[in-house]
């Protein structure tokens, strides 16, 4: 184990090249469990979350020879999950309209509870920040983005990706990603509104 | 005084803005712009309310676990490995259950006024606890291989890679199987279908050539997690429910046949 410790991800992807199957192991290690936040954040549930992770490693192990150490592996596997996240996320909402019954838990997290609501409701961000019920209300409301606005936010927010980076994931350009980020911002923001902001909140950006 | 917008605050707060030095000085001298760009920290801030989703330190060798297996095989054909004779077998199976749900389904129109698929449905459950009890019987071969091979004294080390093969060639069925399971509905037969490839891949990802030492490691686990007595017992019941197909859990029966009418 301290031998695996000291192995560089360039070495680790090295003695794969050569035909040693075991010394991928330690590039999985090391990377999965950033995947797999990041897919997680994106897919909404364990279950696919572990499937993203799985079948990233497995094309990033029959891609390693394109890889040819241009870039930092952690950002290239981190890349190749996000691409196949957002098309199981399209298929999955595909499938989801095909079957005419839109994504439940969205919908059951977004009623909740308006009164009580009202009762937690408190200008102040820090007291809130630690609720469990704003959790529940941002994870209703990230469900509720589109997969681009939603894999723009987990990549940019929680990862810091650049807009060049995440436009690739997208396959935009930089001006229409700054814009998909701009409108889940603002789609994340109006559906806290009764929480944060009261009855304060500006009319700019609540009523065009 | 005019405002900024929300969008370009959002892009000052993002560090995208194009006249960053114009709103800072804006925000300098308005209150209500910095209220504004107060709340649009906020959004940020409840984003940090979720808890970050942590899978365990461990993670990462479980995920191992799961792929090593699919690594390493030279590209082949997908109909190439498909004849390999280990795998004819699950193959053979799966195409069974394919086969009868369609004329099942074909028999239940034609003479099936009143709607009533429970038949069906047997029938189908049926040929899949038949044909993963096969498979239960070939995985407690390789389980009894290892656990009952000679001993290996004066040996240097010991080759597995065999036995390992079909370990892996049984991983794959056992997918096969699995994913059956789970479009059938049959959430229990995927519970241990679940915890059989958790057993067979401990075999196939140890390594190829063992000490005895290492090797008689691999037995002591084998026999201490009973593992080969767990198979027999899954094995037991699904003999059960072969002979007596009404063991199964009703709920899975209802939500197959609730599916069906979709």
């Amino acid at each position: 184990m301290a031998d695996e410790a000291e192995v560089s991800d360039a070495m680790a992807i090295e003695r794969t090249l050569a035909g040693d199957r075991d010394a991928y192991r330690v590039l999985v290690e090391r990377h999965s469990r950033t995947v797999y936040r990041m897919a997680y954040r994106i897919m909404g549930n364990a279950h696919d979350a572990e499937d993203v992770v799985q079948e990233s490693f497995l094309r990033a192990y029959q891609k390693l020879k394109q890889f040819a150490g241009n870039a930092n592996f952690g950002t290239w596997v981190y890349r190749i999950a996000a691409n196949y996240a957002i098309d199981r996320i399209r298929q999955r909402n595909a499938d989801d309209a095909r079957r005419e019954s839109p994504s439940k838990p969205g919908e059951v997290s977004l009623e909740i509870d308006p009164l009580s609501l009202v009762r937690d409701m408190s200008p102040s961000p820090e007291r809130l920040a630690g609720s469990a019920q704003l959790a529940e209300r941002m994870k209703a409301a990230l469900a509720e983005l589109s997969p681009a606005e939603r894999t723009a936010i987990v990549m940019r927010h929680w990862d810091g990706c650049g807009i060049e980076e995440i436009a690739a994931v997208l396959k935009s350009n930089s001006n229409a990603t700054k814009n998909t980020v701009f409108r889940a911002v603002q789609k994340l923001r109006r559906a806290l509104i009764p929480f944060l902001e009261g009855k304060e909140a500006r009319a700019m950006g609540t009523e065009g | 005084m005019k405002h900024r917008t929300e969008e370009e605050l959002i892009g000052y707060r993002d560090g995208e803005a194009k006249e960053r030095v114009e709103i800072a000085a804006h925000l300098n001298e308005c209150t209500e712009c910095r209220e504004e760009l107060a709340r649009i920290e906020a959004v940020f801030r409840a984003l940090d309310a979720i808890p970050a989703p942590d899978p365990g330190e461990d993670y990462g060798e479980r995920v191992w676990q799961r792929i090593a297996p699919r690594l390493g095989r030279k590209k082949e054909r997908w109909w190439e490995s498909l004849f390999v004779p280990q795998r004819l077998a699950a193959l053979g199976g799966v195409m069974a259950l394919v086969i009868l749900a369609f004329v099942a389904g074909r028999w239940t129109r034609e003479r099936m006024p009143s709607g009533d698929q429970a038949d069906v449905v047997k029938v189908r459950e049926r040929v899949l606890v038949v044909a993963v009890g096969e498979h239960l019987g070939r995985t407690e071969m390789v389980l009894m291989e290892l656990e009952n091979a000679p001993a290996q004294k004066g040996r240097k080390a010991i080759n597995i890679s065999e036995t390992q093969r079909r370990a892996e060639d049984l991983v794959e069925e056992n997918r096969l199987y699995r994913q059956t399971a789970l479009t059938e509905g049959d959430q229990a037969m995927v519970s241990t279908l679940d915890e059989l490839e958790r057993v067979l891949l401990d075999i196939a990802n140890s390594p190829e050539e063992l000490t005895p030492a290492a090797f008689e490691t691999i037995r002591k686990r084998i026999e201490e997690q009973g593992l080969l007595f767990k198979v027999r017992v899954v094995k037991q019941g699904l003999d059960e429910r072969k002979a007596n197909p009404g063991a199964k859990p009703t709920e899975d029966n209802a939500k197959v046949t609730e599916r069906k009418k979709v």
